[in-house]
């Protein structure tokens, strides 16, 4: 069986969480005792329907404010498909959580009020699921009981979205109007919707094609460990531990290692279920080499004639996520596969309003969820690949020097 | 397509690999970039899964870490014996942090009701302080219960081990933030993703060795509030409460006071799988006195520094 790991997404109120509560439910995902959990919650509350939300919305704090704050985690399977589920808050606060919960994503799903339409937090979390490269998107149009099921509300916020889209990085769109609270066109097509023709979102959850998301081409195998047994049995072992990032690896194989640029062969490779004729992302796997390099944590394998670019000079679109904005002149650690650098901020280009996807180049500092392009200078190279390219190789997170919190998050662009 | 024209294969793994690759991944960050992390290991099925996937992420060498138990002192014999081969087979070291010894020595006082459950994390932040652990592996699940459903893979802990669920580390991609100043910790949770069932299907595949009373048994039992507790030292019948014999089985196994156990048949892990596809409770719902006693017990037991 193979997964799918899917996001929502959306301004707050838009009905993420019921969303999640009714594909649960509807897929009989939901045991009795959070079930009755939830009743005598609804009930006591004084509800008059059962909020599925309380489903996803487990902390104190989001129960007693009926919002979202962090991510939950929910997981269902189907016989096609085993399903991961990030719900993440729509309030602009919390964005980064929203940032966490689609960076992972295959999918994300957007939700839209029918009666409100495309708002800044919609177009935010397009931009955003854009951003992070989200291969596939659907657009939920939500609450369409509120508005008797009309078409033409459908219509217009479905336009109005693949306006805004066209300007966006969306590979694979799809729009759906849906009752996340009744249940319309979310296991079955409903009756209610005659005019739509197109699938159930369950029914596209379970058939939309994600094997081809991975690169297979570029081959990039960061190494996170070294293997050294030290016993009598293993005296000369020596092994690479990592996850694979891209391409496919073969025992046999010419690699180029960085940063020496050392070329040697790949003796063998050990999966977790022992010797392997080809790894793939997203194994963990141990290369063996032939020759003994100096090689550590940091390092990256991959092919002589296709290499990552090795670089001190990162461009780069930056997710802010923190208070204390960023201005150039400051100086941050940044993780990027499995190298650490300290990172100072060169250059901010400009800032995008999100409304209107204008470059406003006159700003000098990014707040807390604003998004610009910043050039970076690292103290070690790094090996990068465009995010679009692969995201493993492409992606970064900026950590605080003095709190160490995790304060930014960024895509490489034009990595060449 | 028919067998003959696919080709050899598509480069897909199936999702229990998916999740095995990503536990092993993340038990590797910690082992090059923590510097002392330990292994809580309990003696159940998911810390069992967990020190397996441990073993496979740095064969042939061993386990760089030590692991540890928070003994409550409130024990199946069962799991003592079965934690004991497991440490012995895998060449680890083995922590002890008792909570009977913590009593004694007056560190924690005994809670009315006999539960060890809250008692037991001061216990662990003491052992943590003692040999310096950074990093503490959990195998904790975010199907198992809602407020782990909201945790993090690594899981930052202030200086008194304190989970703040309104101000977690953004956590994007494999890319994982352990940094931290002294006194501070993480914890780690690579079966985040996992499920009861893959839990199950998982132990299957890789005949991971579990304690016996996961497995269908003959046990003398009582009812209490609906759920069957073994009569054994720890837990005896109340007035009122009669004892009586049940094929019955452990869906998890905790304090022994606290945990019940389920009526089955299921004498293996076949059996097993079947039952908890078909099984309409949680497990924590159906065995967990603990989780039952308010709303948001787990959030509350974490915010004091709790798995
Ligand atoms: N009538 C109607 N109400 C809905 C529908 N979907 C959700 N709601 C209601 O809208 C409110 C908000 O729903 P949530 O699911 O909590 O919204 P959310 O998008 O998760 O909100 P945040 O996570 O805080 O951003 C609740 O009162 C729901 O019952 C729908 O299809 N129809
Ligand atoms: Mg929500």
């Amino acid at each position: 069986m193979d997964l799918l790991r899917f996001a929502t997404a959306g301004s707050v109120d838009d009905g993420k969480s019921t969303l999640i509560g009714r594909l649960l439910y509807d897929t009989k995902s939901i045991f009795e005792d959070q079930l009755e959990h939830v009743e005598k919650v609804s009930r006591d509350k004084g509800r008059e329907y059962t909020d599925l939300a309380l489903l996803t919305d487990g902390l104190r704090a989001e129960r007693e404010q009926g919002i979202t704050i962090d991510v939950a985690y929910r997981y269902f399977a189907t016989p096609k498909r085993k399903f991961i589920i990030a719900d993440t808050p729509g309030h602009i606060q919390y964005t980064r959580n929203m940032v966490t919960g689609a960076s992972t994503a295959d999918l994300a799903i957007i939700l839209v009020d029918a009666r409100h339409g495309l708002v800044e937090q919609s177009r935010r979390h397009a931009f955003l699921a854009s951003l992070l490269q989200v291969p596939h998107v659907v657009v939920a149009v939500n609450k369409m009981d509120l508005v008797d099921w009309d078409q033409d509300v459908y219509d217009r916020i479905h336009a109005e979205f693949t306006g805004f889209a066209a300007r966006l990085r969306i590979r694979d769109l799809m729009t759906i109007p849906i009752s996340a609270l009744n249940g319309d066109n979310i296991v079955e097509r409903s009756a209610a919707s005659p005019w739509y023709a197109g699938s159930s979102l369950l029914h596209h959850l379970e058939n939309v094609h994600v094997a081809s998301d991975r690169n297979l081409i570029d081959v990039r195998f960061p190494v996170q460990y070294v293997i050294r047994p030290h016993t009598k049995e293993h005296h000369d072992y020596r092994g690479y531990a990592g996850t694979m990032a891209g391409g496919v690896l073969k025992p046999g194989d010419t690699v180029t290692v960085l940063p020496s640029g050392f070329s040697t062969t790949v003796e063998a490779i050990d999966a977790l279920d022992g010797p392997c004729e080809e790894a793939y992302s997203p194994m963990s796997v141990v290369v063996r080499l032939k020759d003994n390099l100096d090689i550590s944590r940091g390092d990256m394998i991959c092919r002589p004639n296709n290499m990552p670019n090795a670089t001190q000079d990162i461009d780069a679109m930056v997710c802010w996520m923190t208070n204390t904005p960023l201005r150039p002149g400051m100086k941050l650690v940044i993780k990027h596969t499995t190298r650490t650098a300290r990172a100072l901020v060169k250059d901010l280009q400009y800032r995008l309003d999100i409304n209107t996807l204008h470059r406003d180049d006159s700003t000098g500092e990014l707040g807390l969820n604003d998004i610009g392009r910043v050039r970076l200078r690292t103290t070690q190279p790094l090996f990068i690949d465009d995010y679009g390219k692969n995201r493993d190789t492409g992606g970064f997170i900026l950590v605080d020097e003095t709190t160490n919190v995790t304060v930014g998050a960024g895509m490489i662009t034009d990595s060449s | 397509m028919s067998e003959k024209t696919k080709a050899p294969h598509d480069y897909q793994l199936s999702q229990l690999r998916v999740l095995e690759s990503e536990a092993v991944h993340i038990i590797r960050e910690i082992a090059a970039e923590m510097e002392r992390p330990c292994l809580l290991f309990s003696g159940g099925k998911d810390s069992a899964v967990m020190l397996h996937v441990a073993a496979k992420a740095f064969a042939p060498a061993r386990i760089p870490f030590p692991v540890m138990h928070i003994d409550t002192g409130h024990n199946f014999p069962e799991v003592l014996e079965f934690r004991d081969a497991e440490v012995a087979r895998f060449g680890v070291q083995l922590i002890i942090a008792s909570v009977p010894e913590a009593i004694e020595r007056g560190f924690v006082r005994e809670e009315p009701n006999g539960s060890r459950n809250r008692i037991q994390t001061p216990v662990l932040l003491e052992a943590c302080e003692k040999h310096k652990f950074t990093a503490l592996f959990g195998g904790a699940r975010r199907d198992e219960e809602r407020a782990r459903a909201k945790e993090r893979i690594f899981s930052f802990r202030d200086e008194f081990g304190q989970w703040d669920p309104k101000n977690q580390r953004p956590e994007l991609w494999s890319l994982y933030n352990g940094r931290i100043h002294a006194g501070e910790s993480i914890r780690v949770f690579p079966l985040s993703n996992w499920t009861e069932l893959d839990i199950w299907h998982y132990i299957a595949e890789e005949n991971v060795a579990l304690p016996p009373i996961y497995y269908a048994h003959e046990r003398e039992v009582f009812d209490r509030d609906g759920m069957l507790m073994a009569n054994n030292e720890f837990c005896r019948p109340r007035e009122g409460e009669t004892t009586f014999t049940a094929t019955v089985r452990y869906r998890t196994v905790g304090d022994a006071t606290l945990t019940a156990a389920v009526r089955s048949d299921a004498r293996d892990v076949q059996a097993i799988i079947d039952e908890v596809g078909a099984t309409r409770q949680t497990e924590r719902g159906a065995t967990r006195g603990d989780d039952r006693a308010t709303e948001a017990a787990m959030e509350d037991r974490k915010k004091e520094g709790y798995f």
